[in-house]
């Protein structure tokens, strides 16, 4: 309510001074006090927005994003937040750069012939949010159905190589759930508190669900961490029909909303527009989960990922930490690049270093393969 | 009543008071129910959209709310503006457990009893055995003088406790409190607690400025309280901003604890080692009447009205918002198959020593009562005292090979 504003800008700013992720690097109390009386047209607020960044003061190795939007309107009635956590998250972007968008697959050059001995599987996932509709920080019950429901109609009208079924969280069998768990499908509710501060699991399971394919290859969660997010998996190494069946499906799908007006949200600076402003731009995570216990072990590894652009994670994900020499590698960027420039990175950079791995089995030294930075 | 309510318009600071009550400031306003006046919400889905699904759920809200009542109320706020579905947010989120019915709903603010009556009374009388907000008055008294034969045999009650909880009126609850009320409260109750003298002069500790050697000590004292993780909890909103305006305040002899801004904005303790609770709750009597009077004099007062007694956070706690209790020895009677109904006649509980949720460890349990609202905290504490040292004497027999007694039932409401 207005009862916040009798109270001074002082009384109302966040204690920051233990913080450290990009919301608490930005905001400053002058600032604040600058955004603390506005709302988007749904009602989101500056402390909605950065609820899950003052409860979640970071770590002092890993910078997390500390703020979230509600809507669309968010990234607009709160730039000035919003515009810096973005510059510093993602390498210095500007409120004047425009995004380039490219889902024609045939522009990635190669990637269908990566090493099956050390490419274990390849994966590419993204997000996507349905235009005038809030996002799930704010979602009502209503509006999640709703999210669901159209979801759910544009999904199951796919056919060919995409026709598939929707198993919602809150009615599916003991069978299917344990199908879905042994194939690796199914999504928890979040236990993060990164997620849950944000107010991401409201009313769990209520309108979330598991979309996929008769062929296990194309995946759609719905009302997860955004509206939808969008996976194309397979085993083994060939990235190139993987990233095909990303951008086919996406393109299917996107048509069957606007067909009833109903597009994703996007525009030209910011590219697709997800929960999470660490996702902005493509939202695209394109990786390969691949052995490199040499590599992993040389000293320039960390040197080598950066120069390449990529980032490496253990192979339950984020957070996690590799078994066995496997790693997930996948590209590092999301705003300012496409998404077949980010997969032509993971394609390239993957394929360069198994070929250093190679080397260092054989006993060889690789300091002239190493890449100048990208 | 009205002149308390001339001092609180005058002396508080501009927190807008009037907004408070949509215009009325009718002397003794805060008394009468129907002067609250509820916002109106504009909503984009119609309430059959957004109906929440109860259908695997077990809570006192899910058991309450109909989607004609949830029609009714969803598209009010209070006017600090929460709603409804803050509300019931942690009902919706905590589908409960098939053993133990949790309420399932929390209050934003005081008006929030006002503005969702048509859920919360209900829920008031499924959790309060059959107590009526409606037609019914609750009794406070915390005249300690009153108290019969209040020292326990100390072979087998090793301490005792009194808490209960108290609102700051005008304030939010931790549910829907922005950090400056919060802060606000902190900075009221804190000041408060610096007036007290005597037994009662102590420390205040605050959660995000205490030393690693205070921390331990609280800890080693069992003070210290933690940022909750009871989904209960944090999916009503209470674990905002930690640390944030969160601490504990303890006298010098550790014997009366407040904790400030944890489930409701202050929790009061009184507590001894040893079987003496008629010292444990003068003490708590005298402390609370204490602070009362030190808030007034600033301006402030406590949330309470005549049907519900004191405002708290969670429906459950109100009218005493107090529980009073023992950690006694009772090996022989806890495995008596009759156990359970003795507690249940003499209107007792059992917990583990280690609080709510946990299981007793050698024998030892925390017995409390099972009661807040319609009776008083004179009766309440009266029924622990007659009803634990039944329970001892239950013990003592079985320890001579001599049969128990189940008590008839003690009458609910007095």
């Amino acid at each position: 309510g207005t009862k916040k504003l009798n109270y001074k800008v002082e009384e109302e700013y966040p204690d920051l001074t233990k913080h450290n992720n990009h919301m608490a690097k930005v905001l400053t109390k002058e600032l604040y006090g600058k955004l603390r009386d506005k709302q988007t047209p749904s009602g989101f607020t500056v402390d909605d927005v950065i609820q899950t960044g003052v409860d979640n003061p970071g770590h002092p190795f890993i910078m997390t994003v500390g703020c979230v939007a509600g809507d669309e309107e968010s990234y607009e009635v709160f730039k000035d937040l919003f515009d810096p956590v973005i510059s510093d998250r993602h390498g210095g972007y500007k409120p004047s750069d425009k995004h380039k968008t490219d889902l024609n697959f045939e522009n990635l050059k190669g990637g269908d012939d990566l090493d099956p001995n050390y490419v274990l599987s390849s994966r590419v996932r993204t997000g996507r949010s349905i235009k005038g509709l809030t996002l799930p920080p704010h979602t009502s019950r209503g509006e999640r159905r709703l999210i669901e429901r159209l979801s759910v109609e544009a999904l199951t009208s796919l056919d060919g190589e995409f026709k598939g079924k929707y198993y919602p969280l809150k009615s599916m069998t003991d069978a299917e759930q344990e199908q879905l768990i042994n194939d690796h499908f199914l999504f928890d509710k979040p236990v993060s508190p990164l997620l849950t501060c944000a107010g991401m699991a409201r009313d769990w399971p209520d309108a979330r669900g598991i979309w996929h394919n008769d062929n296990k290859t194309f995946l759609v969660w719905v009302n997860e961490e955004d509206h939808l997010r969008v996976i194309s998996m397979q085993q083994g190494g060939n990235m190139r029909e993987v990233f095909r069946r990303f951008c086919v499906g996406l393109q299917r799908i996107e048509e069957i909303f606007k067909k009833h007006n109903h597009g994703f949200m996007w525009n030209e600076h910011l590219g697709y527009i997800l929960t999470c402003p660490s996702n902005l731009g493509t939202g695209l995570r394109g990786g390969v989960h691949v052995k490199l216990p040499k590599l992993s072990t040389h000293p320039k590894f960390e040197e080598i990922l950066t120069r390449l652009r990529l980032q490496k994670r253990g192979t339950g994900g984020v957070d996690t930490a590799s078994v066995g020499g496997v790693f997930d590698i996948s590209n590092a960027d999301r705003l300012g690049s496409s998404e077949v420039e980010q997969v032509q990175l993971v394609v390239d950079g993957v394929k360069l270093m198994i070929e250093m791995e190679k080397k260092l089995e054989k006993g060889e030294a690789i300091d002239s393969m190493i890449p100048a930075q990208k | 009543m009205a002149s308390s309510f001339s001092r609180i318009l005058s002396s508080k600071r501009n927190i807008g008071i009037l907004s408070l009550v949509g215009g009325s400031v009718t002397a003794g306003f805060l008394l009468h129910r129907d002067h609250v006046s509820a916002e109106h919400v504009r909503r984009r889905y119609p309430a059959s959209a957004e109906f929440p699904d109860l259908r695997k759920h077990n809570n006192c809200m899910a058991s309450n709310l109909t989607p004609a009542i949830y029609a009714k109320l969803c598209d009010k706020a209070t006017p600090n503006g929460y709603t409804l579905d803050m509300a019931i947010q942690t009902g919706v989120d905590n589908p409960g457990h098939p053993f133990i019915k949790t309420v399932g709903m929390v209050a934003g603010d005081e008006e929030s009893y006002e503005v969702f009556a048509d859920l919360l009374d209900p829920v008031i009388k499924e959790r309060h055995n059959g107590y009526d907000p409606k037609t019914m008055k609750h009794p406070t008294d915390l005249d300690s003088s009153k108290i019969q034969s209040g020292q326990f045999d100390e072979r087998y009650v090793l301490s005792s406790r009194v808490r209960t909880g108290r609102s700051i009126r005008g304030l939010s609850l931790p549910p829907a409190c922005t950090r400056a009320e919060r802060r606000e409260v902190e900075r009221v109750v804190v000041d408060a607690l610096s007036g007290l003298k005597d037994d009662l002069v102590g420390k205040y500790y605050s959660l995000t400025q205490m030393t690693e050697k205070e921390q331990q000590q609280l800890i080693d004292d069992h003070f210290l309280f933690d940022k909750p993780v009871s989904p209960l909890l944090t999916c009503a909103g209470m674990a905002r901003d930690w640390p944030d305006a969160r601490g504990i305040w303890h006298n010098n002899e550790k014997t009366f604890l407040i904790w400030i801004n944890e489930e409701d904005h202050t929790r009061v303790i009184s507590m001894e080692k040893g079987g003496n609770m008629k010292r444990v709750f003068d003490r708590f009597c005298r402390g609370l009447k204490e602070v009362e009077r030190l808030i007034q004099e600033r301006g402030w007062e406590f949330m309470w009205n005549e049907r519900l007694g004191y405002i708290l956070t969670c429906p459950s706690n109100l009218g005493t918002g107090l529980r009073a209790g023992v950690h006694v020895k009772l090996p022989l009677l806890s495995k008596d198959p009759r156990f359970s109904k003795i507690l249940d006649n003499l209107r007792l509980q059992k917990r583990g020593t280690g609080g709510v949720d946990t299981a007793a460890v050698g024998g030892v349990f925390d017995i409390s009562n099972l009661d807040r609202l319609g009776q008083s905290e004179v009766q309440l504490v009266q029924t622990v005292i007659d009803g634990v040292n039944y329970l001892i004497e239950c013990e003592k027999r079985l320890e001579r090979g001599q049969d128990i007694k189940v008590p008839a039932p003690i009458k609910q409401f007095k």
